[in-house]
């Protein structure tokens, strides 16, 4: 039964992500750098992230200032206002930005709550083997028939909307993938030599887990991160939509999105603004992920 | 083969416990009452609701005789839709749900599949960009911008098809949520047949294939697709996931009497047993799916043996 | 008008693929005429004993006659009854019932009144509304167990004659019997079907429409009942209720012609509506309050000073001009202006300064309260998930920034939020308070200690409580309307709720509905209603 899974996934990653060996970091960043897309790509999310980190510098206007006289306007450059006003009057282009680092952080921290469970978890299953690794596995086959989504809303509906909180339960979501890419990969990497050599020079196992294995298969576990960010952006405004978004005056793009959404007639800035910079980050993302593969796993281009 | 479908069977109900047991306690941790209303009751009044649905008694007794009802294929009253049982409702919702998810999802595996094969062969092509563009849009579109979109332009504007209501369960209105619910899947299937195409079609058994002189359609058809199609199988797992998520939302928009509008006015009303049921009809729901998906998979990669 | 361009359409191209010459597109059976509202809400149940929300109202008052009811101008007209006598005392009312019978032909009778309050009040109905019908002489103590439904003050004299005995007087009884709480039930069905009786094939009703279908989460549909005493007056055969929640999305629905009436419509799309539909958009008053309790029992807010300054920075106007657009009223009485059986409200004493004013005051009266720059009063603000609430609150945290106080904004979903004030666990919340009748005791019993949970913010003052008592035991309408109006002018001087508008009700209707009145309690029965395309 659990021959299926095994299988399944390793084939079915392997299409996606592997990687060759340590040897190839350098190659890889060489390849990535000649990429086009990706090194744009890269410029842009680093732009967009700094604007985000100095959103208060870049703007005359504060995020939460409203002003009585300036409600739901169009952009207008001679106040400032280079995104226009949302519904209560505050400036959008400001506003934008604030979206910008809650969507980012929601995005890098659950992605990093899936790294540091996923990695150990399937790390751990990988190097063990046998029974541990067929237990821990099931376990992850269990998790993966629970309807999560579902999970992450009843959270949400207990606990409120709680910033930390959407962090982790996306991070709790997402981890399960990663913890299957990580243990193929370890499977294949355990039997390499310089594993044995460390085994035979009497190191401890969970040294030559994280010292040796994790390293060595962080490769993929790369790639799967630059597809996790953009999927936990999404999955939070989809939160957002079902009004379970960040508490006022604090906003995200998913926030922004649904409220703009609402009046896509009569104020279309709303919308095109915060779903463009949405759209724009998350191309970005599959551009860098797809230009981290190519780089990381020559064999077919 | 038998014996593996019952196997899996029989293993799902540890997991279905599982279920059962985290959603139970979940949602009686949630604050807030099903009977919290603007207009509080009568201290009184509000015993005797709690008593009429024994909510009175202690956790685990209620926890206990819930399972034993389910067992017994019971999910109990619904709290907020008096007039109606949860399983009424399921059944009465999960027609529309499942007509919905699966004609998205039969939508998503044949234009995904296509466009992604299309792409792969004229890799680095016009074509291969702009089914790349359109499909990474089609991601970066939340469905909740996108179908709102849809009916403005193709309903109010043009007035082709009908702007939301499930009209008896006729075609017209079915189409615009199927495509609203299907586009994201397309653009990730898309994306996904491309990476393996291109992989395949540099294989070894490919290049002797085109070396033996065999047309190139034929290649692709009869060779090629088997292979790269097999991590498109595999995601079908989470994908239906996501339709089943992605319902959610489409079902509100569209007035489509669904299971994933249940579960959202059954989360939000504290309808505790319109919750449970809906979640364990779920999750029964992508057991089964991720089942028939093992077995299309060891179908199509021979290397793969059940039992 | 746009179906009809389609099936021409159609027909047009029928026409080709047949190679016909000539047709004429034969026009759908006009004698059915059918009335489509998107009625935002699904409906809980069509048991009037469990109904609560205003589009389970809408089907179950179009099923449903009580003694009285709603005229086409929402005014109180005889319904079931044809007439009633008051005793001098105005404790004791008569009412003669119609001759009339229900959509299965047996009789309505005085015995299916009593049944129906018996029922509603029985303790093991546990029905959430049945407080309202407290009015009537032991209705409370059936209600808490304290006496057997049989010492309920309602008794059928014989089978067209009803007595019903109330507690004190009751200026707006009869308008309490148009609502929902007082509808009869058909004893012979209710008791033969038990809790199955309200779905389809099994209800029957008394008024003007029957029930046809049910679907869950899709529509109800509604026959006319030609058994109605006054079916000759009944213009609309059938009645859709669509449950759809989604404002922005039946809005669009409205246009494209699928529904005639959308029952309400969002905030934000005003500015779209007023240039584009003009016509179509109707905003009237509406019987309610929407205010902000604040929990008196808890420092500082138990301090006067702090809450009028807080009710006294809160910009009403520019709030409705700037943010809601919608017409509503920037409220500084509890009781909405209009309501019957009351003079003019006891406004807020800040009410006649002007804002600069009200802010000025508001800072000195905060210092004075012991709060300033550097000891700033900080409060969490509550309020439930919905896009206008979102709004008002971040506007008058914005204002209060003005006075010195930091707020903190708080948005949880509906469940929440209620068992939150009912618990008194919050500073500030966000509540709202639509009348079930006409009549001012409605709104400011909300302040009486004795209301307990439902009076949120726990206010408890002696006077106002005594005002009141004496109010409900006084039977002239004016000595009544003093005592109260001098009640209200405590609750305002004191602020224990910052009333923020009177409510306005928002409906979309297509010109080809004719009839329709906006009433001040937005009802609008679809048996007044014609549709004439």
């Amino acid at each position: 039964m659990m021959m299926v899974h095994l299988t399944r996934d390793s084939d079915a990653l392997a299409g996606l992500v592997e990687v060759k060996g340590r040897s190839l970091w350098q190659d890889a960043l060489t390849r990535l750098l000649r990429n086009r897309a990706a090194v744009a790509s890269m410029v842009v999310l680093g732009i967009i992230a700094a604007m985000a980190i100095l959103a208060p510098w870049l703007s005359p206007h504060p995020y939460d200032e409203i002003y009585w006289d300036r409600i739901q306007m169009p952009p207008d450059f001679a106040n400032a206002h280079w995104f226009g006003t949302d519904g209560n009057g505050r400036d959008l282009f400001v506003r934008t930005l604030y979206g910008a680092r809650v969507s980012l952080m929601v995005g890098i921290l659950a992605t990093g709550v899936s790294l540091i469970i996923g990695v150990s978890y399937g790390a751990t299953a990988g190097f063990f083997g046998g029974r541990i690794d067929n237990v821990m596995m099931r376990f992850v086959d269990i998790m993966y028939s629970l309807p999560f989504m579902f999970f992450v809303i009843l959270l949400m509906v207990i606990f409120g909307r709680n910033i930390w909180l959407i962090f982790i339960a996306l991070g709790a979501v997402e981890w399960l993938t990663m913890a299957r890419i990580v243990r193929g990969q370890t499977l294949s990497v355990k039997r390499r030599e310089f594993i044995e050599a460390a085994h035979a020079a009497g190191v401890g196992n969970f040294t030559i887990i994280f010292r040796h294995i994790i390293p060595n298969v962080l490769g993929p576990v790369i790639v799967y991160m630059t597809l996790t960010i953009p999927q936990v952006i999404l999955t939070e405004s989809f939160l957002s939509f079902l009004g379970l978004g960040v508490q006022e005056p604090l906003t995200s793009w998913g926030v922004l999105i649904s409220e703009g959404a609402r009046v896509m007639e009569g104020a279309a800035w709303m919308l095109i603004f915060p779903a463009g910079s949405l759209a724009v980050t998350l191309f970005c993302f599959n551009f860098v992920g797809d230009g981290l593969r190519d780089a990381l796993d020559p064999k077919d281009r | 083969m038998f014996r593996y479908i019952l196997g899996r069977l029989l293993s799902a109900i540890p997991t279905l416990l599982i279920i059962v047991t985290i959603a139970f306690f979940m949602m009686r941790l949630a604050p807030g009452g099903p009977f919290d209303r603007e207009r509080t009751l009568p201290p009184e009044i509000e015993a005797n609701v709690l008593r009429a649905y024994d909510l009175d008694k202690p956790l685990l007794d209620q926890y206990l005789s819930y399972v034993g009802n389910v067992l017994r294929g019971d999910f109990g009253p619904s709290f907020k839709f008096r007039d109606f049982t949860v399983n009424d409702l399921i059944l009465a919702g999960f027609p529309a749900s499942l007509q919905i998810g699966s004609m998205a999802l039969i939508l998503a595996v044949l234009f995904g599949v296509s466009l992604g094969t299309a792409a792969a062969l004229r890799q680095n092509s016009r074509v291969d960009y702009a089914v790349m563009t359109l499909a990474m849009t089609g991601i970066a579109i939340p469905n909740f911008v996108m179908a709102p979109l849809l009916t403005l332009i193709l309903g109010v504007y043009l007035s082709l098809l009908p702007v939301a209501g499930w009209g008896g369960g006729a075609a017209v209105n079915k189409i615009l949520p199927v495509v609203a619910l299907a586009l994201p899947q397309i653009a990730y299937i898309a994306r996904l047949t491309r990476g393996s195409m291109i992989e395949v079609l540099n294989a070894n058994y490919i290049r002797t294939a085109r070396a033996k002189g065999l047309r190139e359609r034929l290649v692709v058809n009869r060779h090629a697709l088997r292979g790269a199609l097999l991590p498109v199988i595999s995601y079908l797992g989470p994908a239906t996931a996501a339709v089943v998520t992605g319902s959610v939302v489409i079902e509100t928009i569209f007035d489509i009497p669904g299971i994933g509008r249940y579960f959202v006015q059954g989360a939000l009303n504290r309808d505790y047993p319109l919750v449970m049921g809906t979640v364990i009809f779920y999750a029964l729901l992508i057991i089964v799916l991720n089942l028939i998906v093992d077995m299309l998979y060891a179908w199509l990669d021979p290397k793969v043996r059940l039992d | 008008m746009k179906i009809m361009r389609k099936s021409r359409l159609c027909g047009a191209l029928a026409a080709a693929v047949l190679g016909i010459a000539l047709v004429t597109v034969s026009q759908p059976v006009a004698a059915e005429t059918v009335l489509r509202v998107g009625n935002m809400g699904e409906a809980a149940s069509l048991d009037p004993h469990y109904v609560s929300g205003t589009w389970e109202n809408r089907i179950v008052g179009d099923m449903f006659l009580g003694l009285t009811t709603e005229g086409p101008d929402g005014k109180t007209v005889a319904g079931a009854a044809e007439s009633w006598t008051i005793s001098d005392d105005g404790l004791v009312y008569s009412f003669k019932i119609r001759d009339h019978v229900w959509s299965d032909g047996t009789p309505v009778t005085a015995h299916d009144f009593v049944y129906a309050m018996r029922r509603i009040l029985h303790p093991e109905t546990a029905a959430e509304y049945a407080s309202l019908l407290y009015t009537v002489k032991n209705a409370e103590e059936v209600n808490t167990g304290k006496a057997k439904p049989e010492a309920l003050a309602v008794r059928a004299v014989d089978d067209r004659t009803l007595e019903i005995t109330l507690e004190g007087p009751a200026p707006f009884f009869l308008g309490q019997l148009t609502h929902y709480t007082a509808y009869p039930v058909p004893r012979h069905v209710v008791e033969e079907a038990g809790k199955e009786w309200s779905k389809p094939g099994t209800l029957v009703s008394n008024g003007a429409y029957m029930l046809a279908e049910w679907l869950p989460n899709t529509h109800v549909k509604l026959v006319k009942n030609p058994k109605f005493y006054d079916a000759a007056n009944v213009s609309i055969d059938t009645v859709i209720f669509y449950p759809q929640e989604d404002r922005t999305a039946v809005q669009k629905r409205f246009r494209a012609g699928e529904i005639d009436v959308a029952t309400d419509f969002a905030s934000d799309q005003i500015d779209w509506l007023k240039a584009n539909l003009p016509n179509e958009t109707r905003i009237a008053p509406y019987i309610g309050t929407y205010y902000y309790p604040i929990n008196t029992r808890k420092p500082p807010f138990d301090d006067k000073q702090v809450r009028l300054a807080l009710s006294m920075a809160i910009d009403r106007e520019t709030i409705m001009d700037k943010v809601m657009k919608t017409g509503e009223i920037p409220a500084y009485s509890f009781v909405p202006p209009g309501t019957l059986n009351y003079g003019e409200p006891s406004y807020a004493p800040f009410k006649g300064l002007s804002q600069e004013e009200r802010v000025m005051r508001a800072k000195g009266m905060l210092a004075n309260a012991g709060f300033g720059p550097d000891n700033p009063l900080k409060l969490q603000l509550r309020y439930n998930t919905s896009e206008n609430h979102k709004r008002i609150a971040v506007a008058v945290a914005s204002m209060w920034k003005k006075i010195g106080v930091q707020t903190e904004l708080f948005n949880t979903e509906v469940k929440v939020h209620y068992a939150d004030l009912k618990q008194g666990n919050f500073d500030v919340a966000r509540a709202g308070w639509i009348a079930d009748y006409n009549d001012p005791q409605n709104f400011l019993y909300l302040l009486e200690t004795r209301t307990g949970a439902h009076n949120y913010g726990g206010y408890s003052v002696k006077e106002f409580d005594d005002l009141m008592e004496k109010a409900s035991r006084t039977a002239d309408l004016d000595a009544r309307a003093k005592l109260m109006a001098e009640a209200e002018a405590i609750a305002m001087a004191d602020q224990p709720v910052m009333p923020i508008y009177y409510y306005v009700s928002k409906n979309l209707v297509a010109p080809h509905v004719k009839g329709w009145v906006d009433t001040i309690r937005d009802v609008h029965r679809t048996r007044y209603l014609k549709v004439e395309r």
